[in-house]
């Protein structure tokens, strides 16, 4: 069994519990040990949030530190840049193409990065980038940025569909459950 | 049996349920909230958000006189608050089992400070245990209820960020049926005069000798405290996070002493310990407890000489530390500007202080989400200390600086925090002739924490009707002639309400009146743009 570390991250607000969430229900249903790090409280108001999800035979720390990440899942190109050190170097960032200004630049005190996830292919990275929300809204429903996101994950982290259909279908609320598989068909498919 | 992964704040309710407790009362406070929300949802359980920590801790203890097991939870700084029981109720014991959890924050991610529970645990001779994952964070609850009664104490759970905020794997079981114990007068053990609390210290010290016994043995035999063995040349000491990330980091290139036990700390089990390796290590966040201890009992460990006194620990620190490794990565080359935390579109706060801004007033601020209006580009505050410290520190200010000042400072205070402690302040006032104005920001919650309910707001945890504080009605019966309420969304009215308060040469009470923008049973308009 191989150990498996997925970074989540994104802004404040964006989705990313339910991401890590299904991520760690997927893998718990392939019989691994897991750990799911979420970040509460302060931070949550529009700040940069993190998540980890950790897979294995056996997990201890639920951290994930520098060069340790095999996946990066994005929902904001700024924040694909500064996480990006959490990486391994032969590992996979899977970006959302959305810009969100922080605060800082908004007021003009510091400029948002000409194409972030071109610094970030500059870097010797793999990227898979995508205009998530564009696709969540083909599928029905701007909220299912989270769930395209995890479709290209999944893709890219060879999980079978079925196995993250039936993660979805048992997690998110029934009235969503068809937008959430478009979604999720949408991103595998990318 | 059935496997769940759950927050390490939902194991400690999961615990809660399964040990028979019957009284939950918490104040919110961010990583400890979830625990007394997961309760809530238990109908075994009776649950309440109290007014504040000192209070869910008396509430606690009273359930435990009257025979309950009971339980309080609440964070670091909580405690502070909660502490004035805590140190005698260790005098007193128990009847039925009690035990109040308190969740430090390492690296300050939603915090003013960095302090370290145990302090608290060996100041008031409380045990307490502390789990390093959701499978203990349950396990350790109901054995806490156990020893709790075996050894007439109340207990401490010691939580932190990622134990209370990370999800893993908990093996669940049954409620245990347990019946209210009966209540019988006992004033030499339930009443601390100084008669009876002479005899009670006496009783405390023979009680942390006994629990000390209890951690070089029992422990052991339960699995709270255990050993593992892999190597002879690297030892290692750890409890609670730092034995994950330790693991993690050392894997078997290690020995491990795991303690579940952290205040009392066990002796012969750490001596012996030190036997079986070459290096020893102690590796704890924040405070060096376990190393200090390690020195008096003469055995010779490594702690604070490699490992920082600040912020949260992880595996690389370890790795970097002991074994010289640190990971290769990439990085985009370019500043990544930051992404500080903002009031949310649509807050009240906004408007509040957007209204105030062009006023440039001394804001003497508090505890909450309107905290975050200290930054640019609202720039709204001066300083924040503590629960309720606006309103009493305003009136410092004021009394320090006079009545010009006065007429150029306000205190900023949210719902909850007010009903918290912000009332003594404004009792100070009055009481004393000040002539502060305080503002308290009425947005129907606890909003920080993630939306609870309070006295202010007229519904109970579980979302039922209750009556609510009357808070301008509170404000009159204490004395203030000048109650003002204001929408914040009325900039202008606000503005001009605010100012002809500042110039009254009495308190002023100002209401800024309106619910916080991400409460479902707010409807929001469609969106405007400027063309």
């Amino acid at each position: 069994m191989n150990s498996i570390n997925i970074l989540i991250v994104g802004v404040g607000g964006q989705g990313t519990l339910l991401a890590s969430k299904l991520m760690g229900k997927i893998y718990i249903d392939k019989g691994y040990d897991v750990k799911v790090s979420e970040v509460h409280g302060m931070s949550q108001r529009g700040g940069s949030v993190v998540t980890y999800v950790r897979a294995g035979e056996k997990v201890f720390s639920p951290v994930i530190e520098k060069g340790e990440a095999d996946v990066m899942i994005s929902f904001e190109a700024l924040e694909s840049a500064r996480w990006l050190p959490y990486l391994k170097k032969d590992g996979v960032v899977i970006s959302n193409t959305a810009q969100i200004d922080p605060m800082p630049v908004i007021m003009g005190n510091a400029e948002y990065p000409e194409n972030p996830i071109g610094l970030i292919e500059k870097a010797g990275i793999k990227v898979v980038a995508a205009d998530a929300l564009a696709l969540a809204e083909q599928a029905g429903s701007a909220k299912s940025v989270n769930i395209v996101l995890l479709g290209i994950a999944a893709k890219q982290l060879g999980i079978d569909k079925a196995e993250c259909l039936d993660a979805i279908r048992a997690t998110v609320p029934q009235k969503t459950v068809e937008v959430n598989e478009k979604a999720f068909e949408l991103g595998y498919n990318l | 049996m059935e496997k769940k992964l759950l927050l390490g704040n939902e194991a400690v309710a999961r615990g809660l349920y399964e040990a028979g407790v019957r009284v939950v009362s918490s104040y919110p406070g961010t990583p400890s909230t979830e625990i007394t929300e997961a309760v809530s949802k238990y109908e075994e359980i009776y649950s309440e958000w109290a007014p504040n920590e000192k209070v869910a801790f008396e509430v606690a203890i009273g359930a435990s006189f009257g025979g309950a097991r009971s339980f309080c939870a609440m964070k670091h700084v909580g405690l502070n608050v909660a502490a004035d029981p805590l140190y005698t109720a260790s005098y007193i014991g128990v009847n039925g089992g009690m035990v109040c959890a308190v969740a430090d924050d390492p690296g300050m991610h939603s915090s003013q400070n960095e302090q370290d529970s145990r302090r608290h645990a060996i100041a008031a001779k409380v045990p307490m245990l502390e789990p390093s994952d959701s499978q203990e964070a349950l396990d350790f609850t109901k054995i806490a209820y156990d020893l709790s009664e075996r050894f007439d104490a109340p207990f401490l759970l010691r939580l932190s960020t990622r134990i209370s905020h990370s999800r893993s794997l908990v093996t669940v079981n049954d409620r245990a049926d347990m019946e209210l114990k009966p209540y019988n007068r006992d004033v030499m053990k339930n009443v601390m005069m100084p008669a009876m609390a002479r005899k009670a210290h006496a009783k405390v010290e023979a009680r942390n000798a006994a629990i000390t016994e209890w951690a070089d043995t029992e422990a052991f035999e339960l699995g709270v405290n255990r050993e593992e063995i892999f190597s002879d040349e690297i030892g290692v000491i750890a409890a609670g996070s730092t034995y994950a990330y330790a693991r993690e980091a050392l894997g078997e290139k290690a020995s491990y002493l795991k303690l579940g036990i952290v205040n009392p700390l066990p002796v012969n089990a750490i001596i012996e310990f030190a036997k079986k390796v070459k290096t020893l290590y102690v590796i704890e966040e924040l405070d060096d407890i376990i190393e200090t201890h390690c020195i008096k009992l003469g055995v010779k460990v490594i702690g604070r000489e490699v490992f920082p006194p600040l912020g949260e620990y992880n595996q690389a620190i370890i790795a970097k530390a002991i074994r010289n490794k640190e990971n290769e990565f990439a990085a985009v080359d370019c500043d990544v500007p930051a992404r500080p935390p903002v009031l949310c579109p649509g807050c009240p706060h906004r408007g509040l202080y957007y209204a105030l801004k062009s006023l440039n007033l001394y804001v003497s601020g508090d505890i909450g989400c309107y905290t975050l209006g200290a930054q640019a580009p609202l720039s709204m505050m001066d300083t924040c200390v503590c629960m309720g410290a606006s309103v009493s520190a305003l009136h410092g200010y004021n009394t320090a600086r006079g009545s010009e000042a006065a007429k150029k400072s306000i205190a900023v205070i949210g719902d909850s925090t007010f009903i918290h402690s912000g009332i003594t302040g404004l009792i100070d006032i009055v009481y004393n002739k000040g002539i502060s104005t305080v503002i308290v920001l009425d947005n129907s919650i606890t909003g920080m924490t993630g939306h609870q309910n309070n006295p202010l707001n007229g519904k109970t945890i579980k979302g039922d009707p209750t009556t609510a504080v009357d808070l301008e009605a509170l404000a009159k019966a204490i004395g203030i002639n000048r109650v003002v309420v204001v929408d914040p969304f009325d900039i202008k009215g606000t503005k001009a309400a605010v100012e002809a308060e500042l110039q009254a040469e009495e308190p002023s009470l100002v209401i800024s009146r309106r619910p916080c923008a991400l409460l479902k049973s707010v409807k929001h308009e469609p969106a405007l743009t400027v063309d």
